[in-house]
């Protein structure tokens, strides 16, 4: 196995954060004395700063690297080793974890800042500046250990320090209780994917312990896989006996964790909740890192799923199905950031889309544009709501360009960019994965996975243009006596705002497609870079297609979303009043989708409601109090009192001659015994 | 042969005096059932003694003797104490001490 | 000639036991009776040879013993009083039994050998002999037993005293 580079500067990548976090700690927990405020936002801040600049050198180090051996790795200690296993506390850095680490510190680094504008406005008794910007550096090192550890348990240390920090970050304002349900849902739904991830881990060491080629680290993996490759298991009878690829299994496995994580069907009720959290939250964790681990994953198991078709075409149709419920739910949504999270799920489901269908360097590409537009359209919404001060509801905003001109400028720019308008980031990677699904001939299907997609890319034009109008454009819907009080933001918050909103321009620009590369006359070879950079860290799946395929599929993509724009500008700007009637009109299904499909109801009553009365009556009355307490507890007690007061009493009567016979009686015992 | 016959007399004696002890209510006849085994002891120690020619059973005798003599005056003395404070000689009736 | 001496005095220890166990109505008679086995006792013990000890047993434990307590019967001046019903009368049958048994076990035991007596000298058993085995061999214990007799005499004085009202 070829031996990438030791580069020691990786530890401090991660390491940085982790001691931000650690002084945020010791300050607050232990010593009980807060930081300044300067103090605070400069520790808070320098540290993913000072990651990002130290991933960058990095990534300049691995660029001079050649393609075959073109990773950097950094070992801190031996964590687990048991005989001939070792799983270490090493980091890896190649394509792959340099663009994710990239997009994590970078994007981590622009929503530090704006916190500072952000939570700076809040008020109220639970806010907590410094304990805000502890848990934000506690979940960056999350995150980058996640993403840079490896070896499947580092990467599982991270997956479940981020799942704690979004815990802490949903749930900040806890002085009101909703937030801290909301925080437990994320983390318990979270928490059912994460079994699955284990199973999988487990399943996938077993079947190499088989070959003898037992191991966690990734690079081990990926050259051991190809031995376990054609083994089969078969099911027992009472789950159909059917004879499936064991690497199928282990895919679906792993996959169960990535739908946790990054909230596919079914557990993706979690993220719509998430939205109690402060806004810088809801962009950095549940727009554009955290949720995207679950792609990471998969993509950094490629060599796994490309062995795994079947697993494969799983993915593939969970994530257009998430996309597609996301969506239509999207459309009937009035609060901001609850259009946002449907939005996110519904991306996520093409990212997912595009790794089923083999395309996982499409799928890192739109996690990387999705990170920059997202997170641009979160910040803007969370100066919306600045600007409101702390009103959420659509219903109440409208022809705020007037009164924040430049929060409305680079909203727009967000929503132009993940409808896909042509030479901004969001049309490169959308198209890449609508290609991956064309072209996706291992997927059973795929033709209409494609169709369905695009329709759903139209929908996503559509209910994003809806927001964008209902906010910014169009008659003032805003109380009055709010009407005053609006203003732009801090300079604080329209930085970072700036910043994505430039990237969402120019961010695509690292991996058209040769077919769409704006440049002209450039070596098609020299274009898809990103694709070309991150080939040595997944596994290859290259299909041929004619340039003029491409750029028909391309247009057909750009007009579907110009239509859906068009119908929100018809609906919302030009017939103001007919989507009311429209409303009235299918009230029944308005209602179905407005209320997210009843989903939330239909899991409170078919698991949450019989668990609790499970857990209340029969584990709680019936075996906790009933079996140990009453009867192991308190029934040895009483045997034991029974057997006193009952039995052994008697033998203390006071009176001498009882003690008489008993010494007697014990007497001639010892008599016998001592003459054999 | 009359070792033997010594023995046995001694065995029924200790006998006699162990069911006195156990049975009879009165506290002096109890105080006396106990003076019956010790004497069945100083019967079945001097016979061995006479068996096997060896003083010490003799001078065991003797001890046990004071012993009993001993034990008699204070036990007489606790009975004059008790039948004091209780009007009684009854065993039955001095049960204090149990649970 | 020994032997039917030896009965006799074996049934009036026995019937002298008796006496003072099945007497429950009158204390002082049954008080007598065991005088009447402790003197018995006495002439077997002479009958083993044992003469200084059966001259001692009756003096000591028919002149001293039975006295005493005949003295502590009379001061009582007890009764036949009626006594409340009996208690333990389980655990007491089942003494009786358990007495019973070993008694017969015991007698049962001993016909196994003991073979011929020890041939001993004609002064065996007699004051000089003892004494000299007593004030040799057994020093130790004649001097506790000194002492045990002072223990008794200081309970017995603070026991049988009259509190100073």
């Amino acid at each position: 196995m070829v031996e990438g580079q030791v580069y020691p500067l990786l530890r401090w990548i991660v390491l940085l954060p982790l001691f931000a976090a650690a002084v945020h700690g010791v300050s607050l927990g232990w010593l009980r004395q807060p930081l300044s405020r300067t103090a605070t936002i400069a520790l808070s801040c320098g540290a993913p700063i000072l990651s990002f600049v130290l991933a960058f050198v990095s990534l300049i180090r691995l660029a001079t690297l050649p393609p075959d051996a073109r990773f950097l790795t950094d070992t801190l200690f031996t964590w687990i080793g048991a005989g001939s296993f070792s799983a270490d506390a090493a980091f890896l850095f190649d394509p792959l974890s340099a663009v994710m680490t990239l997009v994590v510190t970078g994007v981590g680094s622009l929503i530090h800042v704006y916190s500072v504008g952000y939570m700076d406005d809040d008020h109220r008794d639970d806010r907590g500046f410094q304990r805000f910007f502890c848990f934000l550096n506690l979940f960056l090192f999350s995150m980058l250990a996640l993403v840079l550890g490896d070896n499947l348990l580092l990467m599982f240390l991270g997956w479940e320090g981020v799942g704690l920090c979004s815990y802490l970050l949903i749930g900040f304002w806890y002085a009101d209780r909703w937030n801290a349900y909301a925080g437990s849902k994320a983390f318990i739904v979270n928490r059912i994917g994460d079994v699955g991830f284990l199973i999988g881990i487990f399943l996938l060491f077993w079947a190499l312990a088989g070959v003898d080629a037992a191991t966690v680290n990734f690079r081990e993996l990926a050259v051991a896989l190809p031995q376990i490759a054609d083994q089969t298991v078969t099911l027992p009878s009472w789950l159909g006996g059917a004879s499936w690829k064991l690497t199928t299994l282990i895919g679906i496995c792993f996959f169960l964790g990535a739908v946790g994580k990054s909230a596919q069907i079914p557990l993706y009720v979690w993220l719509p909740d998430a939205m109690a959290g402060p806004t810088p939250v809801s962009a950095l964790i549940h727009a554009a890192t955290m949720v995207t681990a679950g792609v990471y994953m998969v993509c950094r198991m490629s060599f796994l799923y490309a062995e795994a078709p079947g697993a494969s075409a799983l993915i593939a149709w969970t994530g257009l199905a998430t996309a597609v419920l996301a969506a239509a739910i999207a459309i009937a949504q009035t609060d901001i950031k609850k259009v946002l999270a449907y939005s996110t799920v519904s991306q996520l489901g093409f990212m997912f889309v595009a790794a089923g269908c083999g395309a996982y360097s499409a799928a890192i590409f739109h996690v990387v544009t999705h990170a920059f537009f997202k997170a641009l359209l979160f910040l803007g919404s969370g100066a919306v709501i600045l600007a409101m001060h702390h009103e959420q509801d659509t219903d109440k905003m409208g022809g705020l360009r007037q009164l924040i001109p430049w929060t409305h400028r680079w909203f727009a720019i967000g929503v132009l960019a993940i409808a896909g308008f042509p030479g901004m980031s969001g049309f490169f990677s959308k198209d890449e994965i609508l290609l991956s699904a064309w072209l996706a001939h291992g997927v059973p299907g795929h033709r209409a996975l494609y169709a369905i997609a695009l329709v759903t890319a139209g929908v996503t034009a559509f209910y994003m243009f809806r927001l964008h109008f209902r906010t910014f454009l169009g008659e003032s819907r805003v109380a009055p006596e709010l009407r005053a009080r609006v203003h732009e933001p801090n300079r604080w918050i329209l930085a970072p705002l700036a910043v994505l909103g430039v990237l969402s321009v120019v961010g695509g620009w690292i991996g058209p497609s040769a077919a769409l590369n704006p440049i002209p006359g450039v070596d098609p070879a020299q274009s898809n870079s990103l694709a070309n950079f991150l080939a040595p860290s997944l596994a290859s799946t290259h299909h041929e297609v004619a340039f003029a395929t491409e750029r028909w599929l391309a247009a057909l993509a750009v007009a579907v979303a110009g239509a859906g724009a068009l119908l929100a500008a018809w609906l919302y700007l030009w017939r103001p009043g007919l989507p009311a009637r429209l409303r009235e009109a299918i009230a029944p299904v308005h209602r179905l989708v407005a209320n997210k499909l009843y989903v939330d109801e239909a899991y409170d009553a078919l698991f949450v409601r019989p668990l609790v009365v499970v857990s209340e009556n029969v584990l709680y009355r019936g075996v906790d109090a009933g079996l140990i307490d009453r009867v192991a507890v308190n029934g040895s007690a009483n045997l034991v009192r029974g057997l006193a007061s009952g039995v052994l009493r008697h033998f203390q009567s006071g009176l001498a001659q009882g003690y008489l016979v008993v010494m007697l009686i014990g007497t001639i015992l010892v008599a016998f015994m001592v003459m054999g | 042969m009359l070792v033997e016959k010594a023995v046995a007399l001694s065995a029924i004696l200790f006998v006699l005096g162990t069911l006195g002890a156990l049975t009879r209510r009165n506290l002096i006849v109890i105080l006396m059932s106990i003076e019956l085994m010790l004497n069945a002891v100083n019967l079945a120690l001097v016979a061995f003694s006479r068996q096997w020619g060896d003083l010490a059973g003799h001078v065991f005798v003797l001890m046990v003797i004071v012993v009993a003599a001993a034990e008699v005056a204070v036990g007489l003395g606790i009975v004059i104490a008790l039948f004091r404070n209780r009007e009684s000689v009854n065993v039955e009736d001095s049960s204090l001490l149990k649970w | 000639m020994i032997d039917f001496l030896f009965y006799l005095f074996a049934a009036l220890a026995v019937a002298g036991a008796l006496g003072m166990l099945l007497n429950t109505r009158n204390a002082v008679a049954g008080a007598l009776s065991l005088v009447g086995t402790m003197v018995s006792l006495g002439a077997i013990y002479v009958l083993l040879e044992a003469y200084l000890i059966g001259v001692l047993q009756i003096l000591i434990y028919a002149g001293a013993i039975v006295v005493l307590f005949l003295f502590v019967v009379m001061l009582l001046n007890l009764r036949q009083d009626e006594f409340s019903p009996e208690r333990l009368r389980f655990t007491k049958i089942l003494g009786v039994v358990i007495g019973a048994f070993v008694g017969v076990e015991l007698l049962l035991l001993l016909p196994a050998a003991l073979g011929p007596p020890a041939v001993i000298p004609p002064e065996f058993g007699g004051y000089r002999m003892v004494g000299t085995a007593l004030f040799t061999d057994w020093v130790l214990a004649f001097e506790v037993t000194s002492l045990l007799l002072l223990a008794a005499m200081v309970g017995a004085v603070i026991l049988a005293k009259r509190r100073i009202d």
